[in-house]
């Protein structure tokens, strides 16, 4: 016999243990299976976007590494090649090698936090977070040792980065190098074949190719959807055309493909670093360059593929000292977009882990 | 590498459909008018060659006495990229069209841009606020907002 | 390529909203001015801060190692305190390794993060639903005064002061795990100076 049923409301969040900071859904469910939910927002809203265009040039920087604040040096360098392309400055050619190999340690780091709170999502209570922050806090040592901070490295600059390696800094990264691999294995030995995790995961949250383009989907989420479209490739910025490394790809689109692909791109990081440490050159770190940037007229629009997607920065200038207009390019706000059709049907826990395989941060969604 | 259309071939085409609809082209640049902004919209997306399909993102520009709205698009099967704009010069009630119906992806962004600059899109499902909460005084990202 | 039609979602009513800004609203115009650090009330009636029985020593001693935290972390700093329960800086040293997810079985709100007036209102329900007693930790630039961020005065709320008390302030942008451990460990001083009992009413009955 059917039983007549009503749709109700149930609000989950701002404050709430598995949504990632402050974000806030109105989920629509009748009884447990989820109708539709919509997305609130604005619980992190700092302005950085009006904050930019009172500022100069170099001290929008600071302000970027609050944007995605799990990955700074990628936004760092986001930020720095727009500036670069507007002004037309050229970047030694040891400073590109740096960042490289920064950007790509902060993706691994990154996406260590991403799987642990998927994991963590998926009811491994905090255990897996614990793995995964082990092995980030030795990513951070490395990055504390060229910057002097911890989570806001503020270590790009247009034209460079603020000061070259220490001397300790290679022998440390080669020893990092030498262990991360073996920890990759512990993960992989815990987890891929997991019973849980697969019959949490399998099958759930299916994202298909032309509905993750249709919705701007980009990122680890978009080739999980089996569509090979990776910046790093496509578009070449720095200087990754020279390096040799592969674009993972997944068939169905599930939250365990996801999952699977961020382990997989941690290793191909591996591979991108260990290739950049064998071809670092020496010589200077920064170009020289006026205390205040005086771009020409004009616009540019420079993205690079960040841990959780395109990560761009639109920038007009009128060739004052700040730029006019500073807009960003958020992956996790335009990743978000696609979530609604992803939960529609599925389990209130299934809603969760489909939410953590996305892997939003609140800082860059909201700014 | 991504290669960037040239606005200017882009833009004959589009006025050979639509006589009138293109503002100003040059070699990086196409302004297209406000209410021929959907179908230039779809024909960028849906004609044989150009194939934009991927909406990177929309974002607003205020020049004082007009607004200016930029869509940077691109196709994942040619790497080809384009950059199209529409300007609305009503400061007190900007209206565009939207184009949620053909790019999903723009739904967030657009109420991003409604709420910051104020720039209403019509047909969009859900045009409210979405950052700052109902009743706020202004649009920040507006120029003249203290 | 068939898209579906992008009026098949169900949204929630302009109504709400629009009691929710007001909300926000009220609470924005109710908070110009800054709480006062509740030390110094306790200066002002002198008799609630002198310790007198043992009995108030141990319960001190039981709620200062005791701590749990209510989860409150807006933004960056969140990262930090994350990291100070991680495995290397491990705060269960301090009988606080649980973060509760419920704020009523929390007594200590570790604030990190930047707060906006969206979110004001939800952070003074938290604290409103902590059981007494209760403590805040304002941690980082941004919790005290701002920060960074003090400039955007439409969206950002300079400092958690504006609405609930705060008992220790751990400067920083963001601060170490190092730093805000000693901040806790001045709380926990601070508790252990508490006065529980009042023996003159004791005496009185
Ligand atoms: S103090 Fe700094 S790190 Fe902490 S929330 Fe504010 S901006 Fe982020």
């Amino acid at each position: 016999m059917a039983v007549r049923t009503e749709p109700f409301v149930l609000n989950m969040g701002p404050v709430h243990p598995s949504t990632h900071g402050v974000f806030r859904m109105r989920a629509t469910l009748d009884g447990e299976v989820v109708i539709d939910i919509e997305p609130v927002f604005g619980y992190l809203h700092r302005g950085i976007e009006k904050l930019a265009e009172q500022r100069t040039y170099t001290g929008i920087t600071p302000l970027t590494d609050r944007l995605d604040y799990i990955s700074s040096m990628s936004n760092n360098l986001a930020y720095c090649l727009a500036v670069e392309k507007l002004a037309g400055i050229k970047v030694p050619e040891r400073a590109e090698y740096i960042r490289v190999i920064m950007a790509e340690l902060q993706r691994i780091a990154a996406l260590l936090i991403a799987v642990g709170a998927f994991l963590n999502d998926c009811g491994a209570y905090f255990t897996p977070f614990l793995y995964m922050f082990r092995e980030r806090e030795r990513i951070v040592d490395l990055f504390e040792m060229v910057s002097g901070q911890r989570l806001t490295y503020n270590y790009m600059r247009a034209g460079g980065v603020s000061q070259d390696l220490p001397e300790e800094f290679m022998p440390a990264l080669r020893k990092f190098m030498d262990m991360m691999p073996r920890f990759m294995d512990e993960y992989d030995r815990l987890l891929m074949q997991n019973e849980i995790l697969i019959a949490r995961a399998k099958g759930v949250g299916i994202l298909t190719g032309e509905q993750a383009i249709n919705c701007s989907v980009s990122g680890p989420v978009l080739r999980a959807s089996g569509v090979n479209w990776d910046i790093r490739k496509a578009d070449p910025y720095s200087i990754y055309d020279r390096f040799d490394f592969d674009i993972p790809t997944q068939a169905t689109g599930d939250c365990y493909d996801r999952y699977r692909q961020r382990v997989e791109e941690m290793r191909q990081s591996l591979r991108i670093i260990r290739q950049a440490m064998e071809q670092l050159p020496s010589g200077p770190v920064r170009a020289e360059l006026p205390q205040l940037i005086r771009p020409p007229t004009g616009e540019a629009y420079a993205r690079i593929e960040a841990p959780k997607g395109e990560l761009g920065f639109y920038l007009v200038s009128d060739n004052s000292i700040a730029p006019y207009r500073c807009h960003i390019r958020p992956p996790s706000l335009i990743n978000l977009t696609a979530l609604r059709d992803m939960v529609r049907g599925w389990k209130v826990a299934d809603l969760i882990i489909i939410f953590g395989s996305i892997d939003i941060t609140v800082g860059e969604i909201d700014r | 590498m991504t290669i960037p259309l040239s606005g200017k071939d882009v833009a004959s085409k589009i006025e050979e459909k639509f006589p009138g609809s293109v503002v100003e082209s040059s070699q990086d640049n196409l302004v297209v008018k406000g209410n021929f902004l959907l179908d230039a919209a779809r024909f960028l997306r849906d004609t044989e060659g150009l194939d934009l399909d991927f909406l990177n993102f929309v974002t607003a520009v205020d020049y004082y006495d007009h607004f200016e709205v930029v869509y940077w698009l691109s196709s994942l099967e040619h790497n080809h990229s384009l950059t199209i704009k529409a300007r609305c010069y009503d400061r007190e009630n900007p209206v565009l069209p939207s184009v949620v119906g053909l790019w999903q992806g723009a739904d967030l962004q657009e109420r991003e841009i409604f709420d910051l600059f104020g720039i209403k899109f019509e047909d969009h499902p859900n045009m409210k606020r979405i950052f700052l909460w109902e009743g706020f005084a202004g649009h920040p990202l507006r120029k003249d907002f203290i | 390529m068939e898209i579906k039609p992008a009026g098949k979602y169900i949204y929630s009513d302009i109504e709400l909203d629009r009691e929710e800004g007001q909300v926000i609203e009220d609470l924005k115009a109710n908070s110009q001015e800054p709480i006062p650090d509740p030390d110094r009330w306790l200066d002002e009636k002198l008799e609630q801060n002198i310790l007198l029985t043992t009995v108030d020593a141990l319960i001190n001693w039981g709620r200062r190692s005791s701590l749990w935290t209510a989860i409150c972390f807006p933004a960056c700093c969140a990262f930090e305190m994350i990291a100070a329960n991680g495995p290397r800086f491990d705060l269960a040293r301090f009988g606080m390794e649980i973060l509760r997810a419920s704020p009523r079985q929390a007594d200590l709100m570790i604030t990190a993060g930047t707060l906006t007036w969206k979110m004001a209102p939800n952070v003074r329900r938290i604290y409103n639903q902590m059981a007494e007693p209760k403590w805040v930790i304002a941690m980082g630039a941004c919790a005290i005064s701002g920060g960074i961020f003090a400039s955007a005065e439409y969206a950002v709320v300079p400092g958690y002061n504006r609405i609930i008390p705060v008992d220790v302030y751990v400067p920083g942008c963001p601060p170490r795990p190092e730093a805000l451990i000693y901040g806790i460990q001045m709380l926990q001083q601070k508790i252990a100076r508490r006065k529980n009992i009042d023996v003159r009413k004791l005496l009185e009955r």
